[in-house]
């Protein structure tokens, strides 16, 4: 008997794996039926909630008119393009620091510094100092993203393995080739990682930024609707947002995931 | 007698740790002929790893000179390859590209680096797995590769630091007699350092005792046994012998005095 049931084990062992992912992905959907099904029931039940409906016709108005590609190309364009710069200083500053002492003690105190401030707390001077257009939005998400990505990027080159650059040295590497073929690509794991947390941090700084200065994005949609008491157009706001955010950083995830592929403990 | 292959002369390494500082080598000098293979053995601390590392270029000696072809080291050199105890593969390469790497940066023609690098993947019998990347090999697959690596480059001499230490016992033996196949094949002057006493006399021409504090060498010891060595050789008399010779010139150290007979 129990030799049986243990031969059945065994035997289930193999499509154990799909069926567990299967499981997963219906207690997903259950769980996402049930959320929208009690954020129904409570709107009903006379909370100031919209009802799921309403915030479908609503976003299906800002599709039709326009509005909301308008807002999401907006939000969009400045965060990449916030996001891009910073990470690209952030991978050059992390390499200039972590292979050059000298440049590691001139940047160090400043980069510490500054990551103790949240980005948005420099808007103000950034207001003042850059004026209300696109520049100083897309500065403030620079900041952010930098300072996310700088730290990492740096230690994943202090990380690199003392043997792997020994061994590029015996087969003849000259500094340019151990940089270029052993640093860079040892360091990408933490790069990578530096870069998902900047676009995170981008990402929920622009949002803020758009709240407190901005004629079009996501947040300021969002700001304009409270005035009128607009709930479903700040529904709309923020599930956007939401779905944007989790789409970039997936997208993010399977690009690091190529690129990383040959790491050994995954 | 023409110029040794690798000559070391009274080199010393002290590294200033704390207040006494510390004397990895003290004053050793040792010849290796063209083509010899030297394996070195010793307890931990006793500066074998040093020793190879300066004759590698990766440590400079703070007292004496090591000499390769009659040339004071000072720094890495195509001539002398080195093979690592943790592989050291660059896991984001191929085997293939790990291959080519020290011809890629010698700037070898593509087509020939090919053709070197298809050679000695062969030769450590890799040909299966040269798409593959480091992290689907076994622990001896990854060393068979760097020796191909090493090889690759071409260098007159091969520098290697426990190369089998990180393996289990049966893949250690067999990639011992792969090694001196491969070695018997492409010839080349060895340095092989251990803290195996069998595999130091399985490999070797001559074995090479070391003693720690100071680094030093206790004893040199002559393994006149023929090529190609196998199993049989492993457990005849003859290697007994030797063996717990080198065997108590380096766990008894204190005791030999003088060349025991």
């Amino acid at each position: 008997m129990a030799v049986t049931s243990a031969g059945a084990t065994r035997d289930g062992n193999a499509p154990a794996r799909p069926r567990k992912n299967r499981t997963f992905l219906v207690l997903n959907i259950i769980s996402i039926v049930a959320g929208i099904a009690i954020w129904w029931g409570l709107s009903l039940a006379g909370l100031q909630f919209p009802t799921p409906a309403e915030v479908v016709s609503a976003a299906w108005k800002m599709i039709q008119d326009g509005t909301l590609a308008t807002d999401v190309g907006a939000s969009l364009g400045r965060v990449l393009a916030g996001f891009a710069l910073g990470s690209l200083a952030a991978v050059i500053v992390g390499f200039v620091m972590g292979w050059y002492t000298v440049a590691r003690g001139l940047f160090e105190p400043w980069i510490q510094f500054f990551r103790t401030i949240p980005p948005l707390a420099m808007l103000p001077l950034v207001l003042v100092l850059m004026g209300i257009g696109e520049s100083p939005k897309i500065f403030v998400i620079f900041l952010a993203a930098f300072l996310s990505c700088v730290i990492s990027t740096y230690q994943g080159v202090v990380n690199v393995d003392r043997t792997l650059i020994n061994a590029a040295r015996v087969l003849g590497a000259g500094d340019g080739t151990i940089f270029g073929r052993v640093v860079v690509p040892a360091s990408t794991p933490f790069i990578l990682v530096g870069m998902r947390v900047g676009l995170g941090s981008a990402w929920g700084t622009l949002v803020a930024a758009e709240l407190l200065a901005a004629q079009a994005g996501l947040g300021h949609r969002m700001q304009s609707a409270q005035l009128y008491y607009d709930l479903p157009t700040i529904f709309v706001g923020i599930i956007a947002i939401g779905v944007l955010g989790l789409i970039m950083d997936r997208l993010l995830m399977i690009a690091g995931n190529k690129l990383t592929a040959w790491q050994e403990n995954r | 007698m023409s110029t040794p292959k690798i000559s070391v002369r009274d080199v010393q390494k002290v590294f200033p740790v704390g207040k006494e500082p510390f004397v990895a080598l003290g004053g050793v000098s040792l010849d290796i002929a063209d083509n010899e293979f030297v394996t070195v053995v010793g307890p931990s601390g006793c500066g074998k790893s040093t020793l190879l590392n300066i004759l590698a270029g990766l440590e400079q000696p703070t007292g004496g000179a090591a000499l390769v072809d009659g040339k004071p080291v000072t720094g890495p050199g195509p001539e002398r390859g080195v093979i690592f105890q943790q592989y050291a593969l660059f896991p984001w390469l191929t085997v293939r590209e790990n291959v080519e790497f020290g011809m890629r940066t010698a700037k070898v023609p593509k087509g020939e680096r090919r053709e070197r690098a298809e050679h000695f993947i062969r030769l450590v019998g890799l040909e299966q797995f040269a798409d593959a990347l480091p992290k689907t090999l076994s622990g001896g697959m990854k060393q068979r590769c760097a020796i191909a690596r090493a090889y690759a480059v071409n260098p007159s001499i091969l520098l290697m630091d426990e190369p089998f230490g990180a393996l289990d016992a049966l893949t250690r033996v067999r990639l011992q007699e792969q090694l001196l196949e491969t070695w018997s094949k492409e010839r080349r002057t060895v340095m092989f350092i251990t803290h195996d006493v069998d595999e130091a006399v399985f490999l070797a021409n001559r074995v090479v005792v070391m003693a720690a504090r100071p680094g030093r060498i206790a004893e040199v010891i002559d393994v006149d046994l023929p090529y190609p060595r196998d199993e049989d050789m492993r457990l005849s008399p003859e290697f007994g012998a030797l063996r717990n010779r080198v065997w108590h010139a380096v766990y008894h150290q204190r005791q030999i005095k003088e060349p025991a007979k």
